[in-house]
């Protein structure tokens, strides 16, 4: 029997599950080969509720999403975090700096009493996850190995050093010398560097490593001229998850 | 007398969560109601505070299919704003990604989305048994749009290099030369897919609306230009507040729009209805071969007017290229200075006209966003055309009522978690 897997969809922009399909042709095959697609709304009509691996995509930032979550859970052998949002929060947790009738307010003025929200948070926040895809969005690769190592139930390899190990094996200039500020010292690597490899700054969307040295990151930021505040809201963008949502 | 009970919970084949619901009893139509039940994710907070280089990183994050599109209009609300003006080359390879995305984008509902239900099939797979090429056409286009986007801006969801400014890294001319013969193939596969659509029974049913697009008097307008509407004639940008209208109903997370009338329509169809005589020659002539007249009032025709697009958006792609090489490419300095005020940027996302709206202090730290999306303005004008196709329909057997339903708000291509950003 091959695996049943399904893709999930909550709080998030979905590009992670149309990453996914940007494989190359053989890969489909082989990927159908391997396993049987039961749920996938964003491209299939068919769904079924028997499923083996759950992919979820997007942060939980509504009350109904955590029951939904929770089913998701009680039904799936394996449940995987696609993406920052479903992995770390994700840029929905810039929200949570907020109270909520604050942001309602902004977006919904006097109709705001019409929806609900709760503060954004990721999977791991609401029921156990077995594996992470990091990113925003993920590199396809990650993908393709995550998705091998659940298959023969292993532990994928992920690396644990921080984004600038990848960045001088890919022979950038250090974004500090350029003048700009960069999180690379801080966040996990796996994406070979590719925003500064593109021309810019790491932005830390796959999470900081273990143990990261935040306070020797926030030293070097501030000597790069910015001020506490500043530094504090570079970090925000994806990685205030744990500091204020509760 | 008929009685029907009908609920799509979560529509599939559509980017986010919506439902369709139609109540009908005694032969009269009770209840008839599209509802968005999209999470929000208040970007138009969540922007407040940001410095303004982060703010079009953090607006790509409200789509994944259209991020360039948000990027874009995002980049240029802040050009707006610090009174920038971009490069002839920045705009070349602005004009070059936004293409790349556009493509990738109709090929995505043209090819997976929309043709599944005139194939009789549930999705794509499948269909990798009956239609083989076409599917491993459909990914090979794909992964063509796909690397155009990663040649120009590092990668095609959530692009990188793309800065307010201009672009932080040059793009390698070699590889623009390789996927400038790919573009030459890939209109050979666009015909291919003509020849597929000629075939199809496009549900035949027309409900005249307003249509609205950008409007620029040199080229078809996808990144600048302003306000075009069928019924109002051209409304300058600073203006866009008085055609969107935005304004809450309880079932619906998204805002709706309305202008002229009860609602009107953005993407392909308004664009071709406002700008078709400015499309080049290739897709004027595939426009006529499928049927697709100006002014059109099918909204089934929407995914005819993407394939037409498809082909101006492969051939322009092709003669933005062949600039590029001929003039080269030099790094330019970016560097950007902030300052206090507002700035409006628009554009052609692949579902529509695309508004940011932003106000910044004079440290360049964002103090209020407005963003109104394409398939916002479009959810009103797929209540109407629900209220106006039903009772034309309702003989049908329930199954068929449910399908044509569906395929009605798939030929929208809507993007509903943009809408509830």
């Amino acid at each position: 029997m091959k695996p049943k897997v399904a893709f999930f969809d909550f709080s998030g922009c979905e590009g992670c599950q149309l990453d996914a399909l940007n494989l190359d042709a053989g890969d489909v095959v082989d990927l159908l080969n391997a396993v049987d697609i039961v749920n996938f709304r964003e491209v299939m009509t068919e769904r079924a509720d028997d499923y083996d691996i759950a992919f979820i995509e997007g942060s939980v930032t509504r009350e109904s999403e955590i029951a939904r979550l929770q089913k998701i859970r009680s039904q799936a052998k394996v449940l995987v975090a696609l993406g920052a949002c479903a992995s770390i929060g994700g840029v929905n947790c810039l929200k949570n700096h907020l109270p909520m009738e604050e942001a309602l307010r902004i977006v919904y003025g006097d109709k705001a009493g019409y929806y609900d929200t709760i503060p954004a948070r990721p999977a791991n926040a609401v029921v156990a996850v077995d594996y992470y895809v990091r990113g925003c969005p993920p590199v396809t690769g990650e993908l393709v190995k995550v998705v091998k190592a659940l298959l023969l139930g292993k532990k994928p390899e992920i690396p644990n050093f921080p984004v600038c190990v990848e960045c001088k094996m890919a022979g950038n200039i250090c974004v500090f010398e350029r003048g700009k500020t960069c999180l690379g010292p801080v966040i996990r690597a796996g994406c070979s560097a590719i925003c500064v490899t593109s021309g810019r700054h790491c932005w830390g969307c796959r999470g900081l490593v273990d143990e990261p040295n935040v306070d020797s990151e926030k030293d070097i930021l501030q000597k790069y001229g910015l001020t506490v505040a500043q530094v504090v809201e570079k970090f925000k963008i994806y990685n205030t998850y744990g500091d204020v949502a509760k | 007398m008929k009685s029907i009970n009908l609920k799509v919970n979560q529509i599939t084949r559509v980017e986010g969560h919506g439902n369709i619901v139609l109540k009908v009893s005694g032969g009269k139509i009770q209840e008839l109601k599209w509802e968005v039940t999209e999470s929000p994710r208040f970007f138009e907070a969540m922007m407040r505070g940001r410095y303004y280089e982060d703010v079009p990183y953090l607006a790509s994050r409200i789509c994944g299919i259209c991020s360039i599109a948000h990027t874009t209009a995002s980049i240029q609300a802040v050009e707006a704003a610090f009174g920038i003006q971009p490069s002839a080359q920045t705009m070349l390879l602005r004009k070059l990604l936004f293409n790349a995305e556009l493509l990738e984008s109709h090929v995505l509902h043209v090819l997976f989305l929309a043709a599944p239900d005139f194939l009789g099939a549930g999705s794509v797979f499948p269909l990798l048994q009956t239609h083989p090429d076409i599917v491993v056409m459909a990914l090979r286009l794909k992964k063509l749009a796909y690397n155009l986007a990663e040649a120009l801006a590092g990668r095609k969801t959530h692009p990188l290099s793309c800065e307010v400014g201009g672009f932080a890294k040059m793009p390698d001319l070699k590889e623009l030369e390789a996927i400038r013969k790919r573009l030459e193939a890939a209109l050979v596969d666009f015909d291919t897919v003509v020849g597929l659509y000629k075939g199809l029974r496009i549900p035949d049913f027309t409900r005249e609306t307003e249509y609205i697009a950008l409007k620029d008097a040199g080229e078809y307008a996808f990144i600048s230009g302003d306000i075009a509407s069928t019924d109002a004639g051209i409304i300058p940008l600073s203006n866009y507040l008085k055609v969107t209208n935005e304004f809450c109903v309880p079932h619906s997370t998204a805002k709706y729009t309305r202008h002229k009338r009860d609602s009107y329509m953005v993407g392909a169809l308004a664009r071709f209805n406002n700008n078709h005589k400015q499309l080049l020659p290739r897709a004027q002539k595939v426009a006529a071969e499928l049927g697709l007249k100006a002014p059109c009032y099918n909204p089934f025709m929407i995914t005819v007017a993407q394939l037409v697009e498809s082909f101006h958006a492969a051939e322009d792609s092709i003669n933005l290229i062949d600039q590029i090489l001929s003039r080269g490419v030099a790094t330019e300095d970016n560097a950007v200075k902030p300052k206090a005020g507002r700035g409006i940027g628009a554009v052609e996302a692949p579902r529509g006209i695309l508004f940011h709206d932003y106000t910044f202090d004079k440290n360049g730290v964002l103090t209020n966003a407005n963003c109104v999306i394409p398939t916002n303005q479009n959810h009103n004008n797929i209540q109407k055309d629900m209220e106006a196709l039903v009772p034309l329909i309702l003989d049908r057997p329930e199954d068929e009522i449910r399908l044509r339903l569906e395929m009605l708000v798939r030929a929208y291509d809507p993007c509903i978690s943009c809408s509830t950003h």
